[in-house]
């Protein structure tokens, strides 16, 4: 009962503190999830979002039912989504019913364009992080900058890059145990 | 109540089909704005869209609820966000129970040891798709005083954690932020 509440208040802090899209929340979720709670590895979060990317469903929803559903089974997908969604639910129909022109005060466009620069500083350091522990050779290095390149040059639907992804994962296991093989 | 089955029936079907990031619902919103239900036309789409990108939440989830208020108020908002997420839950426990069921076979390592630079590419997309909401763009490609605040910020939070060992909590950061916003009329 006690983990289960901890899912959904780790989840609620984190779906509070995400401002954008669903990578925006990267810098709470490794906060909360990797280094307070220890709940998942750096590596874990890049399996969840490779999955979240192909599968339908937004990816922070996916992410957040990922890491509840391995902490406490399908009830704790479950309430760690509920966490994430919450603070949505509350601002949105606060805003929507009570404060409708909240957006048009000055003040407010200057207090979020300062979040954002904000989310970019937290964004790019949660991004330094991330490549660190999933790029571990030179195969993952080279792998990276090909990836890269395709998707500034040509901006494909990022399901091309999973795919591509799991296609060059599986040859290059064929092609290690072929080397293998052939020692032999 | 019609109102309301109609809005879990839609919103399910968005939970299902987009897939991706939150911005993967915005076809399928502005095909709900289209059709004749009445809740919303695109010109209060695009409102809700600038709201929901930069209120607390992810922005997918925000624009379920945000549509769904529009709909059929404080019920519908809670019921178009349920029904959005319903679907990822699903789906998400049953991978997760078969991807547990396969846990050590090289080949699945073998793909994921190769997913992870490449879903490390893709978050450095969505990095850059932050950069130009915050600092990029304007009239000189880059907004000098909106770049200033970042490099000072990101810099100063390496230089803390490289110094004690120990980071800033991104709450804080936003927090600061959001007062030098206030403060410098970013």
């Amino acid at each position: 009962m006690r983990e289960l509440f901890e899912l959904y208040a780790a989840f609620f802090r984190i779906g509070l503190f995400t401002f954008g899209g669903g990578m925006a929340m990267l810098p709470m979720l490794t906060k909360e999830v990797v280094e307070d709670k220890k709940w998942a590895t750096n590596e874990e979060i890049l399996d969840y979002f490779a999955i979240g990317q192909c599968t339908p469903g937004i990816i922070a929803i996916n992410t957040a039912t990922f890491i509840g559903t391995k902490r406490k089974g399908a009830v704790g997908g479950f309430v760690a989504t509920l966490g994430m969604i919450t603070p949505s639910l509350i601002v949105i129909l606060i805003i929507a019913s009570v404060l409708t022109r909240i957006m048009e005060y000055e003040i407010v466009g200057h207090i979020f364009a300062g979040i954002r620069v904000g989310v970019a500083a937290l964004v790019t350091e949660a991004l330094i992080g991330i490549l660190r522990s999933g790029i571990k050779d030179r195969f993952g290095a080279v792998f990276y900058v090909m990836i890269l390149a395709a998707c500034i040059l040509f901006d494909p639907s990022p399901v091309y890059a999973v795919i591509v992804g799991i296609v060059v994962g599986i040859m290059r296991i064929k092609l290690i145990d072929k080397k293998k093989e052939d020692k032999i | 109540m019609n109102t309301l089955i109609l809005l879990i029936v839609e919103f399910f079907k968005i939970g299902l089909f987009s897939v991706g990031g939150g911005l993967a619902t915005l076809p399928f919103l502005y095909n709900l704005a289209a059709k004749d239900y009445g809740w919303f036309d695109a010109a209060q789409l695009a409102d809700m869209i600038a709201v929901s990108e930069s209120t607390p939440g992810p922005m997918g989830v925000n624009m379920a609820t945000y549509a769904g208020f529009h709909a059929a108020g404080i019920a519908g908002g809670v019921t178009a966000t349920l029904s959005l997420a319903l679907p990822g839950i699903i789906i998400i426990i049953i991978v997760y129970k078969f991807l547990e069921k396969f846990s050590g076979n090289k080949y699945v390592e073998g793909v994921f040891y190769a997913l992870h630079p490449a879903v490390g590419a893709l978050i450095t997309m969505a990095c850059i798709e932050v950069y130009r909401s915050s600092f990029l763009g304007g009239d000189t490609f880059i907004r000098p005083v909106h770049f200033a605040l970042f490099v000072v910020v990101l810099g100063g939070k390496l230089l803390y954690t490289k110094r004690t060992g120990k980071k800033i909590h991104p709450i804080a950061v936003i927090v600061v932020c959001a007062a030098l916003g206030a403060l410098i009329g970013l």
